[in-house]
């Protein structure tokens, strides 16, 4: 085992100090320095996660752990599972979307009937935003928020500061460029805000029907020519485009999509020659992406990010757990 | 008019107010006097002389006005109503079954009896789809004072220049929603900054401008009268205040949600604070109140609806729009008062006078002649909002824990108090 990261965020802070939030629901809610802490948690995690076949912490361990998710996911829950899994703790999961629970009617019921089954963490994915601060409001245990409509998806942020900081250093003078259906996207709402805390420039490149009006008080310059905004840019990051949003309703077709906005190489050249391209998944390989870009060896580092997604919701769920634990410090 | 009294034989008891300060719509001050009551009528107001056998009703210290008539409210809430010294409301015909029929107009107008008066809207198409009439004329006949759009947008512009002539014919007043339902579809929010860091669907407030300007034209078309319930955006108002200048027959509402708080009032996904339109940005808020203290604005209503947890404690998007207002609709009120921006007696045009014009209704004013539907305010009391102790039925406001001044103390329907 790598050693324990030291304390390294801010020499004054120790403890509970280090992370004072009961749960984990938006970027929003965290200052830069939290969020660095966060992403040291990950780093011992990633480290640990790499080094040996035996992978198995068991400091959750008699912790259970309920992923309650009320729309579809594959890998966030996975991830999340394995996450848990790794770190000893008891872990379940509830496909709401799946089964009779209808949408917003019976969401406090259900909140509570999570709380009474005495969970010492809960996961939560819903598609409307707020839905998941509106559980944490009603539960007695740490809420994580796997994604609330077009809000947030605060993990997903987490794990891509890990790996951009992996590859590049660091933040300071960075140019990121987000492209894509920024309108929709929670991905996009939460890496704008944590990647321009962290000191990266932040652009976000989207056809107009597709960029949020005042998306620069998140932190991003708007751009709706894709050129522009991929110049000089060390990395790109591509959103998914929903299958429900090419039917002409906010573009005119995906055939168009991908000629104006999908990362080809040609396009990709405009940025700086060692640019990092990213996607959150699942790609639409032809559309927002190209296959050659996807798969490039040196530049992708689309495995990567799945890779850290274990290694941040470890952290999280370690340091959100770490009060109920009785961790020294975080009482 | 046909106002029925409470009680049989009561029309010639004499009741004189007296020691008061009346806050008579049509002066331009608050002024000593008398109001002298006969029956369920006003028949005297100002320097009287009181009728020795007159019942002397002592309103020291109180201010006296017309009891509030709120220009679309979305449920029949009595004990609400008591409090914010409300005695007629408008009904929205947004109801459960919308109110498209004449049974359910005469069962609305019953509702209120015998503590306050109901004046329903009737639903201008049926079932408020903006597609076929509805049979206002018999509506109309069954009580209800005024057709309207509810909370929809009747989207064809045909449907709308035949639902206007025919409500004209009819002499009733149209009570539009000014959202253009093609921008504003699945929208829960202003666009702006708020909307885009909570990640909900929104539209511009533009959708408002766009709908008023259709109807407008619409108007100048037909010479109907159209009273735009709520606006709330600058562009609405400069729109407003043109088609004034022009003689146009149309009037718009507000209520004080939009006068005091803006679009970041969302903020956490406060479902208190969602509402139709939806909360603006604060340079359409200070448009608002320069609305008001300019004269553009003619009504002031509570928009009362009450909504409760199973509406309401939801993820802000799937929630029920509204907010309940009528308790809190005098106080909140006042406040243009205290801030210099209209006068106790303009405030009482906004709050009555204008309102039962628009419904044609014999009240609201101190002419002789008029429903004594009265209220005695003492317009400083200081009270805090707490929407966990309301009389209403449900606590949804977003004025939550808000110290607030001004009460209606006492509230008399027909020439009796409550």
């Amino acid at each position: 085992m790598p050693p324990m990261p030291a304390a390294s965020v801010s020499s004054d802070l120790t403890g509970r100090a280090l992370f004072p939030h009961r749960h984990l629901l938006s970027i929003a809610d965290l200052k830069p320095w939290e969020i660095r802490f966060l992403l040291d948690e990950a780093e011992y995690w990633a480290q640990a996660n790499k080094g040996q076949a035996r992978k198995h912490d068991d400091r959750l361990a008699g912790m259970t752990q309920i992923n309650a998710f009320f729309e579809n996911s594959t890998r966030t829950l996975l991830s999340f599972e394995i996450a848990g899994k790794r770190l000893g703790a008891d872990v379940v999961n509830m496909h709401a979307a799946t089964s009779s629970v209808k949408k917003g009617e019976t969401l406090i019921d259900t909140a509570m009937t999570l709380n009474a089954m005495a969970a010492d963490v809960i996961v939560i994915r819903h598609a409307s935003s707020g839905a998941v601060a509106l559980i944490a409001d009603k539960v007695d245990c740490p809420v994580l928020n796997a994604g609330d409509g077009w809000h947030q998806h605060p993990t997903q942020a987490l794990l891509d500061a890990l790996t951009i900081r992996r590859r590049k250093g660091g933040f300071e003078g960075l140019v990121v460029a987000i492209c894509g259906d920024v309108l929709h996207s929670r991905v996009a709402r939460s890496n704008m805000l944590c990647l321009a805390a962290l000191g990266a420039q932040v652009r976000a490149i989207a056809p107009p029907t597709l960029l949020p009006p005042e998306v620069e008080m998140l932190g991003a310059t708007p751009y709706s020519r894709m050129d522009e905004g991929l110049d000089g840019a060390d990395v790109v990051m591509m959103l998914r485009l929903q299958n429900e949003r090419m039917d002409g309703a906010f573009i005119p077709s995906a055939r168009e999509y991908h000629a104006l906005y999908g990362l080809t190489p040609e396009r990709l050249a405009i940025a700086k020659p060692d640019a990092l391209v990213m996607h959150p998944g699942p790609m639409n390989r032809g559309v927002e992406i190209t296959s050659s870009v996807a798969d490039h060896p040196q530049r992708s580092a689309i495995t990567e990010q799945v890779a850290m997604g274990v290694a941040v919701r470890m952290a999280c769920l370690d340091v959100l757990t770490r009060s109920a634990r009785g961790v020294e410090g975080w009482a | 008019m046909n106002i029925p009294t409470i009680k049989e034989g009561m029309g010639m008891t004499l009741r004189a107010i007296v020691n008061g300060k009346l806050a008579d719509p049509a002066a331009d001050a608050l002024h000593d006097g008398v109001v002298l009551i006969k029956g369920d009528r006003i028949v005297a107001t100002g320097q009287v002389d009181v009728p020795a056998d007159a019942e002397r009703i002592d309103a020291r210290g109180l201010v006296v006005a017309p009891g509030l008539i709120d220009l679309g409210v979305f449920a029949t809430d009595k004990p609400a109503f008591h409090f914010g010294g409300i005695t007629r409301a408008a009904l929205m015909p947004d109801q459960r079954a919308p109110l498209d029929d004449v049974g359910l107009i005469r069962q609305a107008t019953r509702a209120g009896k015998p503590d306050f008066w109901v004046h329903p809207i009737a639903a201008a198409t049926r079932g408020l789809m903006g597609t076929e009439m509805a049979e206002m004329g018999l509506m109309q006949a069954a009580g209800a004072k005024a057709v309207g759009t509810g909370r929809q947008w009747i989207a064809d512009s045909g449907v709308m220049l035949r639902v206007l002539t025919y409500a004209h014919g009819l002499g009733l007043t149209l009570i539009a929603h000014a959202e253009d339902g093609g921008l504003t579809a699945r929208a829960v929010a202003t666009s702006g900054e708020t909307a885009t860091r909570l990640g909900l669907p929104h539209a511009p407030a533009c959708a408002e401008a766009m709908a008023i300007a259709r109807d407008l034209m619409l108007v100048r078309e037909t010479g109907a009268a159209i009273h735009f319930r709520l606006v709330t955006t600058r562009a609405g108002f400069d729109l407003i205040r043109a088609a004034k200048a022009e003689g146009l027959r149309v009037t718009c509402g507000i209520t004080p949600a939009y006068l005091f708080l803006n679009d970041q009032a969302a903020t956490d996904f406060r479902t208190f604070a969602r509402l139709s339109p939806p909360l603006r940005h604060e340079a359409d808020r200070l448009a608002s109140i320069a609305a008001v203290a300019d004269g553009t604005v003619d009504v002031i209503t509570s928009g009362h609806d009450p909504r409760g947890p199973e509406d309401k404690r939801l993820p802000f998007a799937d929630a029920a729009p509204g907010m309940a207002g009528a308790e809190t609709l005098l106080a909140l009120s006042l406040n243009l008062v205290r801030e210099g921006h209209v006068s106790i007696n303009r405030l009482m045009t906004l709050l009555c006078a204008n309102p039962a014009k628009i419904l044609g209704v014999d009240a609201g004013s101190f002419t002789p002649g008029s429903a004594a539907d009265l209220i005695l305010v003492d317009p400083d009391a200081p009270w805090i909002v707490d929407s966990s102790r309301m009389a209403a039925s449900a606590g949804n406001t977003p004025f939550d824990k808000l110290p607030v001044q001004g009460r209606a103390r006492r509230v008399m329907k027909g020439g009796a108090f409550l």
